[in-house]
């Protein structure tokens, strides 16, 4: 079992991470961040999940939000999407396994997974508005947030949601406020049966290999570590028993990557756009000196006397 | 009399010296001008969120979150100003037979060797590219903008969908925009032009110069192409 995250100091501590160890910031640069703070990641261990819900819980308890009281569609998700209040999402499959003709209640809590190459950042035309810390987490600045929903098509696991009553994107933190001051996330501490552990990268890997070891010593051979490459490995790790299909998990993505089209909008097409429109301009500059400009003639003047003078019968 | 296809309502000759040629009524030239201010606005709020380094632009409209807001507002009234621009206009530039020769005639055109051109109607072939590429445009991007335009419309499309559609809006805009370029550059660069859309007319040697044929028609009454359909003059 990993060590359970210790109880917070009655003491004020002081931010352990702070804006001088951003790594990217949308829309803009930041300097070399000084130091490397030890990448964290959150690991949750699909196998041990007994879906009570807890984390769901305590997101909305540490970040005070409430969500409405939905409608029952005959599925245990509630709500029935991540929200812009809903931060982290409990998504319940039932699986039927061919091979062993059972059938698998499947539970995964989704939510951002804090990607080392982040789309949403990518994505993002506000200057500030999505940074990311050299421990990995990606988080929203509100304040710099302009509701454009770029963030939405940046993402590759549809995760950020617009907010109707603000109009700014939202999405699990990470609790970077907790991890600032030496805590863990707020679901990692309310989960009842260790199924998320939060600590630093390197010892969530360590533990989820023994975690997956013990799933193959109980007959799940293709028991597995996510932690897609595609978008340069992530910050919040899933233990699956079937690593080899992700997609049996609501949907996971198999091979995450930012989308082409979000690729080709946010490189190419911005550079040769701003190139395309300043040649326009710079051609038309170098047509005027070149050709002069096209004036009408006294002739064409007397031309256009003649002719209307000329007029058969007038109109 | 009946109407030549490209004499719009108004378009008429006053003798005199000079001659002056009416070529856009007061409606016209305000429906213009609402559709040219609507584009330029929409220009700058969409580069403003296209590059960050002209992420400063936001500020013309009250910062990055009301540019956010306002954009598809403006593009409302682009569209419903263009429409109108469209219904106005669409007549005069339907594509004829000397547009393909004053087209394959383009570097004299460039040259300003309008003698080696054909007479032309109300609108030259350029003038024409740039009306229909900018309807095809608006439609493009007004579509293509309902779907990005999260605040009414979020839900009604996928992830997929509002992925292409901003990568659509974006070439769609970058090519309008050089669209407008060659508009107002042709406008400068034709003296006598602009005029037309302050004043409403143009001098008689602007129209014998550049649209020789459409004066003819104003002059006589009647359509200068013979065997294309023209109505007989009542």
């Amino acid at each position: 079992m990993y060590p359970p995250l210790p109880n917070p100091s009655v003491q004020p501590s002081a931010l352990q991470f702070g804006p001088e160890d951003l790594q990217r910031r949308s829309a803009s640069s930041v300097p070399a961040p000084p130091r490397q703070l030890t990448e964290v990641a959150k690991l949750i261990d699909v196998s041990k999940c007994i879906g009570c819900k807890a984390c769901q819980v305590a997101c909305l308890e540490w970040n005070d939000m409430r969500e409405e009281v939905g409608v029952n569609r005959g599925v245990y998700d509630n709500p029935h999407d991540l929200t812009p209040a809903t931060f982290t999402l409990m998504r319940f499959t039932e699986w039927e396994n061919e091979e062993t003709g059972n059938l698998e209640w499947l539970i995964r809590k989704d939510g951002c997974m804090h990607c080392a190459d982040p789309g949403c950042l990518k994505a993002c035309p506000a200057p500030g508005a999505i940074v990311q810390y050299t421990n990995g987490i990606v988080d929203f600045v509100h304040e710099n947030c302009i509701g454009c929903g770029y963030c939405v098509k940046g993402c590759p696991f549809n995760i950020p949601r617009i907010s109707k009553v603000d109009h700014k994107a939202y999405k699990c933190t990470l609790c970077s406020d907790r991890v600032a001051v030496g805590q863990g996330p707020a679901c990692a501490k309310a989960c009842p049966t260790q199924a998320i552990v939060f600590g630093p990268k390197e010892d969530m890997i360590k533990h989820a290999n023994a975690r997956i070891e013990d799933l193959k010593s109980r007959g799940f051979a293709n028991a597995g570590l996510y932690d897609p490459p595609g978008v340069g490995g992530t910050h919040v790790m899933y233990v699956l028993h079937h690593a080899d299909k992700p997609e049996i998990y609501a949907d996971l993505p198999k091979d995450p990557k930012i989308s082409p089209v979000v690729e080709l909008w946010k490189g190419l097409t911005k550079y040769a756009g701003l190139t395309a429109i300043a040649s326009f301009v710079g051609l038309g500059f170098l047509h005027h000196v070149v050709s002069g400009a096209n004036k009408v003639s006294d002739e064409d003047e007397r031309n256009a006397k003649k002719l209307t003078e000329n007029r058969p019968g007038g109109s | 009399m009946a109407k030549p296809y490209d004499v719009g309502p108004g378009d008429q000759v006053h003798p005199g010296n000079p001659v002056t040629v009416d070529r856009y009524t007061t409606g016209a030239r305000i429906n213009h001008w609402i559709t040219a201010a609507s584009l330029v606005l929409l220009a700058l709020s969409g580069l403003s969120l296209f590059h960050p380094s002209l992420f400063f632009l936001t500020g013309l409209f009250g910062g990055g979150e009301t540019t956010r807001a306002i954009h598809p507002w403006i593009g409302v009234v682009l569209f419903f100003g263009f429409l109108g621009l469209f219904l106005r206009f669409w007549r005069a530039n339907l594509w004829k037979g000397e547009d393909g020769t004053w087209m394959r005639r383009l570097s004299d055109v460039l040259r300003g060797h309008e003698e080696n051109l054909p007479e032309v109607g109300k609108y030259n072939a350029g003038q024409k590219m740039v009306f229909w590429l900018m309807s095809v445009l608006i439609i493009t991007l007004i579509c293509s903008g309902l779907v990005l335009w999260d605040q009414y419309f979020a839900d009604y499309t996928t992830v997929g969908q509002k992925r292409a559609a901003v990568l659509i809006h974006a070439l769609a805009a970058v090519v309008i925009i050089c669209v407008w370029i060659v508009h107002v550059y042709a406008a400068i660069w034709v003296r006598g032009t602009i005029r037309a859309m302050v004043k409403g007319s143009v001098t008689g040697g602007w129209a014998w110069r550049h649209h020789r044929k459409w004066l003819r028609e104003l002059v006589t009454g009647k359509r200068d192409d013979k065997g294309t359909g023209a109505k007989p003059a009542e």
